[in-house]
C-alpha cells in the first residue's frame, strides 16, 4: 500500500479551507504531538517539530481529499520527525533494525505487569528501542491505529506490519526486564 | 522461543487483525500449543501496561497557541482586517449590552433580543474548556457517580443542574465544577469521549426551550447551544461534531 499523496503544498489557504482544517486535522494535534515526543525523546523538540509537521499539513492540506485525516497527518509528523533526526541525531537512525531474533527465556505475565508498573522505566525502555520499532508500537498500543493506518504512516507494507510489533513487544519485554531495576531512593 | 507463530499470527490475533478464517486457525492451533499460550498471556499482559502507562502525551497548550498564530499567518484574510472586525463585534456587542439594559429599564418598550442566541462568546466558551485542561483544573469533584456529583452542587449555586452518566453511550461522566463565565456563576458537567474532554456549561433560563443549534467552530473546537426544561446548555470540546451532538441529544432528553 502507497502512503497518502501529500498533494501540491501552497503558502496561503482561503478561510473555508481554513475552518476544514481546524474541523478534520487539529483534532489530531494530540496524536501528533505524542508521535513527535517518542519518537525525538524530548517534549522540547517535539513542540518544535509538531508545529513545523502542522504547518506542512496545512500547506499541504489541498492535495487532502478526504480519508483518514489522523493517518494522513501522522504521516506528515513521522516524515518531519526522521528529517529532523537525520540532521540533528543521525547515529539514532543508524540503530539496527532487522536484528536477529536470539531465543529468549519467554517472561512470565505477571515478571511483565511489575516490570512495567512504574511508568518511568516503562518510558526509558520504550526510549531504548529502535525509532522504527517504537513508531509502531506508539502508534498501535498508545494510538490505537490500525494496521492498514500503521502501513501508511510508516511506509512500510501492510503486510510486515504485523512481523514488526511482533519484533518491537519482544524488544520492549527485553528492555523492560532486563532493565536495571530504578526504585525510587529508599528513606531511612 | 520456537513456534513460528508466536512471531506472526500470534500478533494478528491480539490485534484483532486476522480474518476470520486465520483466526479460527490459530485458536485451533492455540489448544495444543501451550508456548503460544503462554506468549499470548504475556503480550496481553504488556498491552495492559502499555495502555495504563499514561505514557500518551497531550500536546502543551503553548503549541496549540504557536500553530493558532502560525496559521493565521497562512490564512488568505489579513490578520488585520479580522482584528478589525473583533473589535468592531466588541462595540457591537457593547452597545448590544447598553440596548438591553435599556430595555429592561424601560419595560414598556417590549423586548427583542435576539431569542436564540447563546449567553456567552464563543471566546468565553473556549478559553473556559482551554483553562479546565490545563492540568487539575478539570473537576472540583471528581467522580463518575452522578449520585455524587449532582447533590455536590447543592448549596454551592441557587439552581441543581441536571446530572446524568451515560457511560453505555461512550460519554462517561468524569465530575463537575463550579465556573465564572460572563460574570454568572455555571455548573460545568466534564464528561470524557475516548481521550477527550467534554466540558457543558449548565445555567438556569427563563428563556424558552431551543433546540441544539448548529455547531460552532473556532481554534479546532466545537461546541453546541441549547435551552431545555429552563436551563441554559453550552457543550465544548474537541471531538467531532457528531459526537457533540449525540452528547446533546443525550442530555436534551
Amino acid at each position: 500500500m502507497s502512503g497518502f499523496d501529500q498533494g501540491r503544498g501552497s503558502d496561503v489557504l482561503d478561510v473555508e479551507e481554513r475552518a476544514r482544517f481546524e474541523q478534520l486535522v487539529l483534532p489530531h494535534l494530540d496524536a501528533a504531538f505524542n508521535l513527535a515526543r517518542w519518537l525525538l525523546k524530548s517534549r522540547e523538540d517535539s513542540e518544535d517539530v509538531t508545529q513545523e509537521a502542522m504547518l506542512r499539513a496545512f500547506r499541504f492540506f489541498r492535495g487532502f481529499h478526504g480519508g483518514d485525516a489522523r493517518a494522513w497527518l501522522l504521516q506528515i509528523v513521522r516524515n518531519t520527525c526522521y528529517t529532523w533526526l537525520e540532521k540533528n541525531r543521525p547515529m539514532e537512525l543508524m540503530m539496527e533494525f532487522d536484528e536477529e531474533l536470539h531465543p529468549q527465556p519467554s517472561v512470565s505475565p505477571e515478571t511483565l505487569a511489575i516490570a512495567g508498573d512504574n511508568r518511568e522505566r516503562l518510558g526509558r525502555a520504550l526510549e531504548t528501542l529502535p525509532p522504527r520499532f517504537r513508531e509502531v508500537l506508539v502508534l498501535r498500543e498508545l494510538e490505537g491505529c490500525s494496521y492498514k493506518e500503521i502501513a501508511a504512516i510508516t511506509a512500510i507494507p501492510i503486510g510486515t506490519v504485523m512481523s514488526a510489533l511482533a519484533r518491537a513487544r519482544q524488544r520492549l519485554q527485553r528492555a523492560l526486564t532486563q532493565a536495571p531495576v530504578q526504585e525510587a531512593p529508599r528513606e531511612l | 522461543m520456537s513456534c513460528d507463530y508466536t512471531r506472526t499470527a500470534l500478533h494478528g490475533y491480539l490485534d484483532g487483525e486476522l480474518d476470520a478464517s486465520r483466526s479460527a486457525e490459530f485458536e485451533r492451533h492455540l489448544e495444543g500449543c501451550r508456548e503460544c499460550a503462554k506468549v499470548l498471556q504475556t503480550e496481553e499482559s504488556l498491552r495492559s501496561v502499555l495502555q495504563r502507562s499514561g505514557l500518551c502525551e497531550s500536546a502543551p497548550i503553548s503549541l496549540r497557541k504557536k500553530i493558532r498564530a502560525e496559521l493565521d499567518k497562512a490564512t488568505a484574510t489579513p490578520v488585520a482586517q479580522r482584528i478589525a472586525f473583533w473589535r468592531w463585534a466588541a462595540v457591537a456587542a457593547s452597545i448590544l449590552v447598553v440596548a438591553t439594559i435599556a430595555w429592561y429599564a424601560w419595560p414598556q418598550l417590549g423586548t427583542t433580543r435576539n431569542p436564540e442566541a447563546a449567553p456567552f462568546t464563543a471566546a468565553e466558551l473556549i478559553d473556559a474548556h482551554i483553562r479546565s485542561l490545563q492540568p487539575g483544573h478539570l473537576t472540583d469533584v471528581p467522580s463518575t457517580d452522578q449520585h455524587t456529583v449532582k447533590p455536590w452542587f447543592g448549596g454551592k449555586l441557587d439552581f441543581a443542574p441536571p446530572v446524568k452518566d451515560f457511560a453505555d453511550d461512550g460519554f462517561s461522566l468524569v465530575g463537575g465544577r463550579l465556573d465564572v463565565l460572563g460574570g454568572r456563576s455555571v455548573a460545568v458537567l466534564v464528561y470524557a469521549r475516548r481521550k477527550h474532554f467534554i466540558n457543558v456549561f449548565v445555567l438556569p433560563t427563563k428563556e424558552p426551550d431551543t433546540p441544539i443549534h448548529p455547531p460552532g467552530l473556532r481554534q479546532g473546537y466545537q461546541w453546541l447551544h441549547w435551552r431545555h426544561q429552563g436551563m441554559e446548555y453550552c457543550a465544548v470540546s474537541d471531538v467531532s461534531v457528531a459526537d457533540l451532538h449525540e452528547l446533546a441529544q443525550l442530555l436534551y432528553q
